[in-house]
């Protein structure tokens, strides 16, 4: 009976986890039911979000413009106030991620944190997955993402979140060919939800699942909406478009840490500058063998594991 | 001009209707698609390229297979191809304009596409592969629009059309033939991150297979061509070079997947899954590999057919070849291609792809789109090249 109860848990788990599918019949209905709803529930078109410059040619005033009619767009569609802030990079920081293996227990609370902090629609769920390994692996492919929650950790596994590696030799922004996706200097890979054009080509160089795109308009429930949004990262990003991890730019480029590392139970996730020596995650890097995900293909990550 | 590509007989016009529907069921399946997003489609973040990926890669392939025409006519001055040879530049043109229609309908947020242009939007260049495919295409579709355009329009005029007028474009556009199939073929070698992709013979896998169905696809055409236009025929020799490019062509084609499945499936390190779930599926899933064995199958069949001599000179079999050889190299570097690449996913998850509907009429859609461009040129170039059509 119990493992049946998991499987069921399981099963319920990855159809959640299934993207939903809108099938031809059912366009025609929602075709035809479309025109009964209010049109508030349609997002207005914005002509200005077509002619918009590209984040890194706009000047004071344009970024003013734009953050505007984001907010203004936000008003409308969830009928809050929301705050839009650009912060910068930091001269003389470099983000790097260490997270001990050892310590994570997979109580996913760092997957539910990320979506909460970063506004991410259901369907695509969070830029961070944990992969229930087999001791005597690091190969993701043979993890298992779909895991019962209960009794953890479970003898014979160990528990291997991943999210986005930040990589310095990042392939994803070698391959966009409209340049809305770039490394800023402090390490955080972005993207200019305005100015991608939503031909998935990052996605398929991503070696490490880290880049989701947004098959529909994200729905986010009004009362989880988080209003502290920057224009880089956390802000609601529209159909058609890609997202990723910024290690909670918005917070990290404030002084404060990535939404998973607060939320993290068990104090595996360490975040800091690594060029600063006195840095925890400098220390650990000087202390630890670290080591990154798919080291052979030379993606540089500035994501490190390391077992205590 | 116009009107001739809108007279004609009453099963011309069936046929150009017949397309027009099919045309407007995609302009009514892509409408929903831009309403509610991919959605509609059955790609999923772990299968993000599917169906429209796969018909521009092949069509690629159609275009650059128009340089099997060109060689042969203006290298080796073969007076039967030369004659045709303006229709191959005209489906080399449409099958690019075919090419940037899947590519357009595949965007997430197609009405940003102007972030392609140079210098107006933010072309990647030269570190973008996609920013070099889509230089290269757009390059050899102005050419492909200007060589056939200029001479057929001159002779329409009645003049003798002059040679530095286009003899410069067709030699060049010999290499840029070779080059868009090449630069299409490095979008998907050039990752890293996708091991099935990321081999040193996709390139030339690439051409040989746009040589194996380019020739099947041209002669089904030059068929029709000598069916309907009983004043006008395509020579012998014509098809006589195509049946020998084909039979050359086919066997390397397989040759080269056999290379792949060697080096697969005999180093069996783990980067054999992609190829095990497209040849013998993958923990239960298998839904590729009924086609991938079909096309393998029908291309022995098609070696069988250009091979001896008493059949491939028999229409019986000939054409039924050619059908079911266009199809293989459909399934073998369309579908075949692009869904293993990404499965398993780089965390193990297998999803499988079947396009959906909305996707299949999108598709039918875009290549009844370049039936019909395909038809009403042609017929308008046949009839010029044969002296009918002229200013009056």
């Amino acid at each position: 009976m119990e493992a049946g109860k998991r499987m069921e848990k399981v099963l319920e788990k990855s159809l959640n986890q299934k993207v939903k599918r809108r099938s031809f019949l059912k366009v025609f209905a929602a075709a035809a039911a479309t025109s009964v709803v209010p049109v508030k529930e349609a997002t207005a078109f914005s002509f200005s979000k077509y002619f918009q410059k590209h984040y890194k040619e706009m000047t004071e005033a344009d970024k003013k413009k734009v953050f505007a009619r984001i907010t203004k767009e936000a008003k409308e569609k969830y009928n809050t106030s929301i705050n839009i802030s650009d912060p910068q990079a930091i001269p003389g920081v470099k983000y790097a991620y260490c997270l001990n293996l050892k310590a994570c227990n997979g109580s996913r609370m760092c997957v539910t944190a990320c979506a909460e902090e970063n506004n991410i629609d259901p369907d695509i769920g969070s830029y961070i997955k944990v992969l229930e390994m087999p001791i005597g692996t690091s190969n993701t492919e043979r993890g298992d993402l779909f895991y019962d929650e209960h009794n953890l950790p479970k003898d014979g596994k160990y528990y291997l979140p991943t999210q986005c590696n930040q990589c310095d030799n990042a392939p994803c922004t070698k391959v966009c060919p409209v340049e809305a996706t770039w490394k800023e200097k402090d390490g955080l890979v972005v993207i200019d939800y305005d100015w991608c054009i939503g031909c998935r080509y990052c996605q398929a160089a991503c070696p490490y699942e880290a880049r989701h795109f947004n098959f529909k308009e994200p729905k986010i429930d009004k009362s989880k909406l988080n209003t502290q949004q920057s224009y880089l990262s956390n802000r609601v990003r529209s159909k058609g478009v890609m997202e990723k991890c910024t290690f909670c730019l918005h917070r990290s480029r404030e002084g404060q840490y990535p939404a998973c590392l607060e939320a993290c139970p068990t104090g595996a996730r360490k975040f800091g500058n690594i060029l600063d020596p006195k840095s925890e995650v400098a220390q650990i890097f000087k202390h630890k063998r670290v080591f990154v995900l798919k080291e052979e293909l030379n993606t540089m990550p500035q994501f490190f594991y390391y077992f205590d | 001009m116009i009107v001739e590509a809108l007279t004609g007989s009453k099963v011309y016009f069936l046929w150009l209707g017949f397309l027009t529907i099919l045309f407007l069921l995609g302009v009514f399946a892509y409408y929903q698609q831009l309403k509610f997003g991919l959605e509609v489609t059955n790609l999923s973040q772990i299968v993000s390229w599917g169906a429209y990926i796969a018909n521009f890669t092949f069509l690629v392939g159609v275009a650059a297979a128009a340089v099997l025409m060109v060689v042969p006519a203006y290298v080796f001055k073969i007076p039967e191809v030369k004659e045709i040879v303006i229709i191959a530049e005209i489906m080399a043109f449409v099958a690019l304009i075919l090419c940037l229609m899947f590519i357009v309908v595949d965007l997430g947020d197609p009405l940003k596409s102007w972030h392609l242009i140079p210098y107006i939007g933010k072309l990647n260049f030269p570190q973008s592969v996609l920013a070099w495919d889509v230089i290269i295409l757009n390059g050899y579709l102005l050419l492909n629009a200007h060589v056939p355009g200029y001479v057929l329009y001159q002779m329409y005029l009645g003049n003798e059309p002059k040679k530095k007028y286009y003899y410069p474009f067709v030699f060049l556009s010999i290499f840029w033939a070779i080059s868009i199939h090449t630069v299409t073929a490095f979008l998907y070698s050039g990752l890293g991150g996708k091991p099935f992709w990321n081999s040193a013979i996709l390139a030339p896998r690439f051409l040989i297979s746009a040589f194996s169905a380019g020739p099947a696809l041209l002669i089904l055409v030059f068929y029709t061509i000598n069916k309907v236009r009983y004043h006008f025929k395509v020579k012998v020799k014509v098809f006589k070079i195509l049946k020998s490019i084909a039979a050359i062509a086919f066997p390397i084609n397989l040759f080269l997947v056999f290379c792949e499945v060697f080096k697969e499936f005999y180093t069996d390190s783990a980067h054999v899954a992609s190829a095990r779930y497209l040849f013998t599926g993958l923990h239960g899933h298998n839904i590729l590999v009924p086609y991938i064995w079909f096309a393998i199958i029908a291309q022995i069949f098609v070696i069988t057919v250009f091979w001896v001599p008493k059949l491939r000179d028999n229409s019986k079999f000939l054409l039924p070849a050619c059908v079911v050889g266009f199809i293989g190299i459909w399934i073998e570097k369309g579908m075949g291609l692009i869904i293993p690449g990404f499965l398993p996913s780089p965390h193990g998850i297998i999803v499988d792809y079947t396009p959906s509907i909305t996707e299949i009429f999108v598709c039918l859609g875009i290549w009844s789109f370049g039936a019909l461009l395909f038809t009403m040129m042609a017929k308008v170039a046949i009839e010029i090249l044969n002296g009918k059509l002229r200013v009056k």
